[in-house]
């Protein structure tokens, strides 16, 4: 069996892949050489493992991508594959999250906040229009990175259920199969507003499903990270142990409940590791504790930020967790995170990272 | 016949072609329009989907900027070169 970890980075997309279960890595050379890559897939639902990749040229505008070889050739529709219909008003600029979701359906996050849905495997999408028709959508903001839909998490056993998150703007959830969607995030503080507390409009960073309890999801907030047990209806802070409650991601185990990594940051005002030490910090009690992992990690002052998709579990037994830098350092744990060992460097700044065994 | 003239990093969406004969002619518009019924992937590299030209794509009309001489109003003489060019950006 290999192992395959998808480096998504500003100048191109990096196949690494492992045959000695995750001890050694083969880095491959770019694809799409100059592309950022801000979003990339491994469908395992099929018969053979698709590649999903969202190609953006500064120049010449945003795509995906799909390769049905392991990256040895790709496809591209002559059409867009991710257009907005004329009467949207809006224009496609960059594509966030790809999610394959089974059965030919994929969704994709954007910027600006939309939700596109394909039915071929990820070949063209439509728009999901009840979500860009939300009346809330004028109130969206913007966060530094832009105004996207960066999370696409649907629900495992019930293809009607999605839950989305953006920044800003907050977690919307539909039951209804994308028909309407309502906003979930009561007990998410949006500290940077008037009314901290507001039914929407909340920066949330990006969002993980529980690996064995799909009502529970955890959430890394602009400042709080934060879980729900009841599908997003309500949520409670997690951050009580954690050095800070800044971040990005925040990666849930494949399948074992309340087991959670994440990579704090100092603040706002001050996007470093706390005490510039390059530590991955793990929960296994679903955020009541939180314990730093840093064996085989760099141990000079470390300045790096670990962006929203640029860690992720693997499905393999014991779960593999990734990471990736904005300094192009990528690290991989073969153990749930209790040892990390380098998997590549001076690589572009690292935009995402997906792993899975194909 | 106006003839398009396209960059190296454009050129495996026009079938590996430098150079595009159209039949089209009257505005830059009605050239890409037709590009984009030939090569349509060219044409979307070139222009979202809103039609308008992406920002950081530069087109020229016998040498005269088209941002400058009317957009995708631009008049395209029969006969007339139609050059584009990524602009002076990215990371």
């Amino acid at each position: 069996m290999t192992e395959l970890l998808a480096i998504g980075t500003k100048k191109g997309l990096f196949l690494a892949t492992s045959d000695d279960d995750r001890r050694s890595w083969k880095v491959g050379s770019a694809h799409f050489p100059g592309m950022s890559i801000y979003a990339v897939a491994i469908d395992t639902h099929g018969p053979t493992p698709r590649l999903l990749a969202g190609v953006e040229s500064s120049h010449f505008g945003p795509s995906v991508s799909i390769s049905d070889d392991l990256g040895a050739t790709w496809q591209e529709p002559d059409a867009a594959p991710l257009a907005f219909p004329a009467d949207a008003g809006a224009v496609v600029e960059r594509v966030w999250q790809i999610t394959p979701a089974g059965s030919g359906v994929v969704y994709a996050g954007v910027q600006p906040s939309a939700l596109f849905r394909s039915e071929d495997g990820g070949r063209t999408y439509e728009l999901v229009r009840a979500l860009w028709d939300h009346p809330h959508r004028p109130e969206w903001g913007a966060g530094f990175g832009g105004q996207a839909v960066h999370t696409v998490l649907p629900h495992p056993g019930d293809p009607s259920r999605v839950l989305v998150a953006m920044s800003t703007g907050g977690v919307y959830r539909t039951t209804d199969g994308g028909a309407s969607w309502s906003p979930a995030n009561t007990g998410i503080k949006a500290y940077f507003l008037p009314d901290p507390w507001p039914e929407f409009g909340q920066c949330v960073h990006k969002v993980a499903r529980d690996g064995a309890d799909p009502e529970t999801y955890y959430a890394q907030n602009h400042h709080g990270v934060y879980r729900t047990v009841d599908g997003g209806d309500t949520w409670q802070s997690i951050a009580g142990t954690l050095p800070a409650d800044f971040g990005f991601p925040i990666v849930a185990h494949p399948r074992r409940s309340g087991t959670i990594w994440s990579f704090p940051l100092v603040s706002d005002g001050q996007r470093e590791p706390v005490e510039l030490r390059c530590r991955v910090f793990r929960s296994t009690d679903a955020g009541e504790h939180w314990q730093p992992m840093q064996a085989g990690l760099p141990e000079e002052p470390f300045y790096q930020v670990v962006l929203r998709d640029a860690m992720c579990a693997d499905d393999a037994e014991p779960a593999g967790v990734y990471f990736g830098t904005r300094s192009g350092e990528v690290f991989a744990s073969r153990d749930e995170g209790e040892s990390w060992s380098s998997v590549a460097a001076h690589l572009p700044d690292v935009l995402c990272v997906r792993a899975g065994t194909v | 016949m106006p003839t398009v003239l396209v960059p190296g990093m454009l050129r495996a969406d026009a079938g590996g072609a430098a150079h595009l004969e159209v039949g089209e002619s009257g505005t830059l518009g009605a050239v890409l329009d037709e590009i984009g019924q030939r090569w349509p992937r060219l044409e979307r590299r070139i222009r979202d989907e809103s039609g308008a030209l992406r920002r950081y794509v530069n087109v020229y009309v016998d040498g005269e900027d088209c941002r400058r001489s009317g957009g995708l109003a631009t008049p395209v003489p029969a006969g007339a070169e139609i050059q584009v060019l990524p602009s002076v950006a990215g990371g």
